[in-house]
């Protein structure tokens, strides 16, 4: 698949997929990298070193301030992918130098697969 | 987006990581919003400054980019923070909370950001000509700068402002161009405006029907500065209006509206947006200055003071050199010995007033009326100053 670069870079990893927005200020905690939104399908699930895939983010513009947080604590994900890159996330994920590609369609992808993000190209392994 | 061959050598790395990570924040930001160059800015306002507001991932942030040896190379300013930063002692701010937000503070201070903390820097030494570009944050700021100055600023955030200090360019859409500056709604006042606080009223209810959009107002025959203030501060709270005109009164008013849709606000929208938004009989803490108060305004208020002895907290919100202006004419004094406080670098929406034991708040703004029940769990009084002063006497 072809997207939109919105911080480019290379990255490999498992797919961790969420078909609901994500908003990282109080929804990731940035120490750790777990999700901590209450009912929040991810909830539970830690990001490190995933290729994070969601529709797009939401919440507060603090957020992007965790996206930086979480790569300086060494619990990032190895990638986003998302359909649609917001403000609060483009500059989370430009502050922080995480590989960042939208306009993919993320019900395509489903949470296990090997997911590998090349600067435009996403390529589901199998 | 075209680049000039300075701004591709900075998104190349050539000036150095933090440029570069900057620029690349600005051009990716210019992509999405289709600009299809940068412009220079004359000043930045940035964001994101109180410790309750950003917390510990904000403040990392901060120092990390300031120990990379950020610098901002265009006059910079910053919104308020989350305590006086001379008197919090005094006024009963948490120790640990203190901390941190100093913390912050230095961060900014190693970027060469001024310490202006203040939402109007407008009324601080940061007034900008009409037609400038500017890249400022601070909603209530961004709303004055366009409409009540003519200068053009889109509503930035925290980062991207920052970004664009740093950088000295933002990328040129949005309110930067002519086009996006023209109404898109009308507005007919036709209930009487007669306190700052009606203003904040009209506001609160014209922000939900705007939206993002650009109202025009007709029927407000004349409007102070600091009435002009609480106005857009209201819209830009309930709304996400970030430039707005007055027929006859602001700078850019001189617009064809002949075709837009057109609401009415009458004395019944404005009772119900009164109605709306006080939760709370009686405040156990007064504050004006939402936005920081003007000189005008604490003059008004010592006035009303006079002689007389609150017996609950009150608060006037300022910025640092205002207050210094007011203690230069007696009015700090006068406001103390009312048994009142002029706060400086902070206001009600930013300081943890929830963590000081506050639990409802009277206010006469518009947008804190709005921000106060989400960002401080207060129940709220929203009226006008004599109101309020009674309240506070009682």
């Amino acid at each position: 698949m072809k997207g939109r670069i919105i911080n480019p870079g290379k990255a490999e990893g498992e797919a961790l997929v969420s078909s609901e927005p994500i908003g990282f200020l109080g929804g990731i905690d940035p120490k750790t990298g777990e999700v901590i939104e209450k009912g929040h399908p991810l909830e539970g699930k830690n990001v490190k070193e995933k290729v994070l895939v969601f529709p797009t983010g939401k919440g507060s513009t603090v957020g992007s301030y965790v996206i930086y947080g979480l790569k300086k604590n060494g619990v990032a994900p190895a990638a986003i992918v998302n359909l649609e890159t917001e403000t609060i996330v483009a500059t989370g994920v430009i502050l922080a130098d995480i590989p960042c590609v939208d306009g993919i369609e993320t019900g395509k992808i489903k949470t296990g697969d090997r997911v590998k993000v090349d600067g435009e190209n996403v390529e589901v392994l199998g | 987006m075209f680049l000039t061959e300075e701004q591709k050598g900075m998104l190349d790395g050539k000036k150095g990581e933090v440029v570069q990570r900057c620029m690349r924040l600005l051009v990716r930001l210019g992509e999405i919003y289709g600009a299809e160059e940068m412009m220079p800015v004359k000043s930045v306002q940035v964001a994101g400054v109180s410790y309750k507001t950003v917390g510990d991932a904000g403040l990392e942030f901060l120092q990390d980019f300031a120990d990379k040896g950020a610098k901002v190379i265009v006059p910079t300013f910053l919104n308020p923070a989350g305590m006086d930063l001379v008197d919090w002692k005094e006024l009963g701010f948490p120790e640990e909370f203190a901390k941190k937000q100093n913390q912050v503070m230095e961060a900014f201070r190693k970027m060469d950001i001024s310490i202006s903390a203040t939402c109007t820097p407008y009324l601080a030494g940061n007034r900008p000509n009409k037609g400038e570009h500017l890249a400022w944050s601070e909603s209530s700021a961004v709303s004055f700068a366009n409409s009540v100055i003519g200068a053009r600023t889109n509503r930035e955030g925290g980062p991207s402002g920052l970004a664009a200090a740093i950088c000295g360019f933002t990328p040129k859409y949005g309110l930067h161009l002519d086009e996006n500056r023209r109404p898109n709604l009308v507005i007919d006042v036709l209930a009487k405006l007669e306190s700052n606080s009606d203003f904040g009223a009209l506001g609160v209810w014209a922000g939900k029907k705007a939206g993002k959009k650009v109202p025009y107002f007709t029927g407000i025959k004349s409007a102070t500065e600091d009435q002009l203030k609480i106005l857009g501060a209201s819209m830009a709270a309930s709304g996400a209006v970030a430039l707005y005109h007055v027929q006859a009164i602001t700078p850019e008013a001189d617009q064809d509206i002949s075709e837009l849709e057109k609401f009415e606000f009458t004395e019944k929208e404005k009772q119900e947006t009164y109605d709306s938004l006080n939760t709370a009989e009686h405040p156990q803490l007064i504050v004006f200055g939402c936005p920081h108060a003007s000189i005008n305004e604490i003059r008004e208020i010592a006035n009303k003071l006079k002689g007389k002895h609150a017996k609950k907290q009150l608060w006037v919100c300022t910025s640092r050199l205002v207050k210094e202006k007011a203690e230069a004419e007696g009015l700090v004094k006068a406001i103390k010995e009312a048994g009142g406080h002029v706060v400086a670098d902070t206001c009600m929406v930013v300081a943890p007033i929830e963590q000081m034991g506050f639990a409802s708040t009277g206010v006469n703004s518009g947008k804190a009326a709005t921000y106060l029940p989400g960002f401080c769990k207060q129940k709220v009084m929203f009226r006008d100053i004599d109101r309020l002063i009674e309240e506070a006497l009682s």
